[in-house]
């Protein structure tokens, strides 16, 4: 899993089932403690977190986990949007993010 | 999930016969912003992707599943790009 901000959206009509009804994030891998995302931008796939831009997301980038949340049968998803991030604490100081 | 360009597709009559059906399409992978990077990739096609469409695939064991026989493939085009949203306010920052 890794940190990123939420920096853009792809929008596709013609694609596979398993991704109807899903929004498709691009996210930027995040230093949390500067802010700054920089880095190979991917792509997300959201299900029923309304994550949007400029959010600070957790992304899982792992097939099995992905399958394991977005249902049993097989899918092809890899990179996943897993939860909106409020704050993150490191040491004594402590980011607040929404 | 990896966006590219179709710039063809590969025809092979002698091939695995799980095989036998899919298209295979020849395609350029670009970044985000639609600049070529890396090689080439030959990827399944399971939305009929054409010629210049830019699409996203799959690169990976999962790609497989998209197909129902599940054949012997580690790549595979799942989606045809309509648009790309980059917020500059927020990417790259």
């Amino acid at each position: 899993m890794f940190i990123a901000r939420v920096v853009g959206n792809v929008w596709a009509t013609k694609k596979i089932e398993v991704l109807e009804k899903r929004r498709l994030l691009l996210v930027q891998p995040m230093d949390p403690k500067s802010g700054k995302s920089g880095g190979k931008v991917m792509m997300a796939v959201c299900d029923k977190i309304d994550a949007g831009i400029g959010d600070v997301v957790l992304i899982m980038d792992e097939g099995s986990s992905a399958k394991q949340v977005l249902g049993t049968d097989p899918r092809p998803v890899r990179t996943f949007v897993f939860a909106i991030i409020d704050q993150i604490r490191t040491g004594p100081d402590t980011v607040q993010y929404t | 999930m990896h966006p590219a360009k179709v710039i063809g597709h590969v025809v092979a009559s002698q091939k695995d016969e799980s095989l036998l059906g899919v298209r295979l399409l020849l395609l350029q992978p670009t970044d985000w912003e639609g600049n070529p990077i890396d090689d080439y990739v030959v990827a399944a096609d399971s939305v009929g992707a054409g010629y210049d469409e830019s699409v996203f695939f799959v690169e990976s064991r999962e790609a497989a599943v998209a197909f129902p026989a599940i054949p012997p493939i580690d790549a595979g085009v799942v989606a045809i790009i309509d648009g790309v949203n980059l917020d500059p306010d927020y990417y790259g920052r």
